[in-house]
């Protein structure tokens, strides 16, 4: 099953490393990972998407917990949470498809960042089914480029998750 | 006072209690070995590799419960230390590695002698640090001392640069009293809830086994093991790493469980119906085949690592937290009901273990003219029985023959190389352990194959008065490998012979040292007791064993603990029984 895991841990030199190395080294696989610093600059928080048993899951969250550069893991999938994930997508957008592409755009909520002549850069956010869904719609030779940020995740409801 | 980061350095180990440090110096490192100098309460030995720096402070971590110190340069002398630093990682073993780094203004321009050390060991360390100001040196070395010997213990590295441990530079030194980690909390007190299940299903139990491991070792537990094991009559088991936590002379020892171990022990584990396991962490040499494994019993764990629960094997009552105080925990709630346990069932029970204990699957032909390797074990504890006495180990057929035939009474008496299974591990773990003890009678087996991994550090046993017995069983193989390709390779022993082995007699002596040769089972008693009698001599024991000989019972890969290989010295009617 696909999990969405926010890990906390300290802002420091080797502190990404050390939860790459450990998912490298354990044979987890990580669909996604995000990292940035939090409104406590001392400390980075982690998006990562995986996928595996119960089983794996929780030896992930256990080992994850292990690294003494982490303060906090939680598993945003065992509860109700929002997923969002940042997509872009450079297509070719020539003739009658320019009218439709944008028509598209809209129904996905998305806009258009950058136009030219022959192209189009669309942004998208939303969860991964979303931006699945948009990349369907449209045929493989109209997608130019597509860049994704990796899904972010957040536990719904006005209680912040404390980062330690 | 104002203290350069060399000083800093010395003076935080010595607030710290260091009294020994293993090492080898090297331009990284050199400011750090001018302070050792000058200073007299820490001892520094000098090995002749880091390899053997690494074993010998591990030895003396296991030994003594404190934590080892090793001292190695950039570069060479970091990664000659890696296998060291493996072994104490995968046995949870107490260490503290300070590594010298290139200046920081050239880290990662490829300098002279330098590694990325932190990435090297990332994944063999409990942690690791850089240290990049000199403002950081006494708070880094103090939180790695903490890490390294709380929770779940192991080794951590502190890698230096060269330039901020500059004499020149000095900076007012305070000893930090107070350590800030958020995020490093190791789970103390288990919880009471789960102890109290526990203690419903050991009152329920019908066909119990205790399964214990090296955490009741490295957790202090051996008192409180003894008196729980005494409660509740059960009978007990021991993986490799945690003989000696319960008498192996005790009735109630079934011998070690796993790949070699007794048939008792293995079938009590395949048919019992509640496994208490202690501080262990279901090894794949102690499983077996995970499908096969206990499939009768439900299982209560104890352990201090979280992350050791559940890992291989479904567990029913997981208690997280320090062995010690969950087993007392349990004891005080199991005492006043402990008659609630069926007597009836347990000598039931009991009647079945003697029946698998009849079988006797240790039992070997003597050898009139060849000595066994069994007998040279046999021997050896006859000689040493009275003795305070510590064995370390190399790995192998050697390794596993102590394992079997040597009964360990006390914790921290047996000294080996697990998790990793290092050749190489017993000398050097051997001199960490002397010089903890020197009073001690200290002896290392081992085979000419492993010896020959760190055989240098006899230079070192020279030189710092280390009178160390090494009891080499000789047998002219890799007897473990040799024993697998016999099995599983049609007897094709390829590169498993040892050729162009040195007279290790003289070789002894041309390090200063004593060597005795031994090839007669009849003269076998007689030279471990001139050996012993030399109390400040280091004597090498080449004893010729016999070269076909194969450690039994034995469970191959991909069988449970029920299909035991037994020695074919042992009747079919017997194997039934």
């Amino acid at each position: 099953m696909r999990h969405i895991i926010s890990v906390w841990l300290e802002n420091a030199a080797g502190a990404l490393a050390r939860v790459a190395t450990l998912f490298a080294a354990r044979g987890y696989n990580i669909e996604s990972l995000t990292v940035a610093p939090t409104e406590d600059p001392t400390l980075s928080r982690i998006t990562l998407v995986t996928r595996g048993s119960d089983h794996v899951i929780e030896q992930i969250i256990k080992q994850l917990n292990k690294l003494v550069d982490v303060t906090r893991v939680v598993d945003l999938t065992e509860g109700i949470h929002i997923e969002r994930e940042l997509m872009m997508v450079k297509v070719r957008a020539e003739g009658t498809m320019r009218a439709e592409l944008k028509q598209l755009t809209d129904i996905f909520r998305g806009r258009i960042i950058d136009i030219g002549h022959t192209h189009y850069v669309i942004e998208i956010t939303g969860d991964n089914a979303k931006l699945n869904a948009f990349i369907e719609t449209l045929d493989d030779n109209t997608i130019l480029e597509t860049i994704r940020s990796g899904a972010l995740g957040v536990v719904r409801g006005r209680k912040p998750v404390a980062a330690s | 006072m104002n203290l350069s980061g060399a000083e800093i350095v010395v003076q935080t180990l010595q607030d710290e209690g260091v009294d020994y440090i293993w090492g080898y110096p090297g331009g990284a490192v050199l400011h750090i070995y001018d302070a050792l100098f000058q200073q007299d309460q820490i001892r520094h030995i000098l090995v002749r590799h880091e390899q053997g720096a690494t074993h010998a402070a591990d030895g003396y971590a296991r030994a003594t419960g404190k934590t080892g110190v090793v001292l190695v340069t950039s570069g060479p002398g970091a990664t000659n230390a890696v296998t060291g630093i493996a072994t104490a990682h995968m046995d949870s073993v107490p260490m503290v590695v300070i590594s010298g780094q290139v200046p920081t203004p050239v880290i990662g321009s490829d300098a002279f002698q330098e590694v990325d050390t932190v990435g090297i060991t990332r994944p063999c360390v409990k942690h690791n640090f850089l240290v990049k100001r000199l403002e950081d040196i006494a708070t880094t070395l103090k939180k790695a001392f903490y890490i390294a010997a709380t929770g779940r213990p192991g080794p951590v590295v502190v890698d230096i640069p060269k330039d901020i441990t500059d004499p020149n530079i000095r900076i007012p030194y305070t000893c930090p009293d107070t350590l800030q980690m958020r995020s490093y909390n190791p789970m103390v007190k288990g919880h009471v809830g789960q102890a109290h299940k526990a203690v419903e299903l050991i009152l329920q139990a019908q066909r119990p086994v205790i399964y214990t491991g090296g955490g009741v070792i490295l957790g202090e537990a051996s008192d409180i093991l003894r008196e729980f094991v005494k409660l509740t009559g059960f009978p007990i088991t021991s993986t490799l790493m945690g003989l000696g936590a319960y008498p192996g002379t005790d009735a109630q020892f079934l011998g070690m469980l796993g790949m070699h171990g007794t048939y008792e022990a293995n079938m009590a584990m395949h048919e019992a119906d509640l496994l208490i396991a202690i501080g262990a962490r279901f090894d794949d040499r102690v499983t077996g085949q995970v499908a096969e494994f206990c499939p009768h019993a439900r299982i209560i764990h104890i352990d201090v690592d979280p992350a050791s629960i559940a890992k291989t094997v479904r567990v029913d009552i997981p208690i997280v937290g320090q062995v010690h105080q969950v087993l007392s925990d349990i004891t005080a709630r199991l005492r006043p009901q402990r008659d609630q346990i069926s007597q009836t069932a347990l000598d039931v029970w009991w009647q079945q273990i003697a029946t698998w204990r009849a079988v006797q699957s240790l039992a070997y032909q003597p050898g009139d003219t060849v000595i066994k390797p069994q007998a040279a074990v046999e021997t050896l504890y006859q000689v040493t029985r009275d003795h305070d006495f510590y064995l370390t180990s190399d790995v192998g057929q050697h390794q596993m023959f102590a394992a079997q035939f040597y009964p360990f009474d006390q914790p921290r008496r047996w000294i080996n190389s697990g998790g990793l299974g290092t050749m190489g591990f017993g000398l050097p773990a051997a001199m960490g352990v002397q010089q903890a003890f020197p009073e001690a009678t200290v002896a290392c087996i081992t085979g000419e194959a492993s010896i020959q991994m760190c055989i240098q550090e006899l230079a070192t046993c020279r030189q710092y008065d280390l009178p160390v017995k090494i009891v080499l069983l000789n047998n002219g193989y890799m007897g473990m490998v040799r024993q697998w390709q016999e099995f599983f390779y049609d007897s094709r022993y390829s590169h498993s012979y040892v050729d162009a082995l040195p007279d290790f007699c003289k070789l002894a002596e041309s390090f200063g040292h004593v060597g005795l040769r031994i090839t007669d089972p009849a003269d076998l008693e007689g030279a471990y007791r001139e050996a012993f009698a030399q109390k400040d001599r280091l004597v090498f024991l080449d004893i010729v064993v016999d070269p076909a000989e194969n450690v039994y019972p034995m469970i191959k890969a991909g069988q449970g603990h029920h299909e035991m290989h037994l020695s074919p010295n042992l009747t079919t009617e017997r194997e039934l029984a």
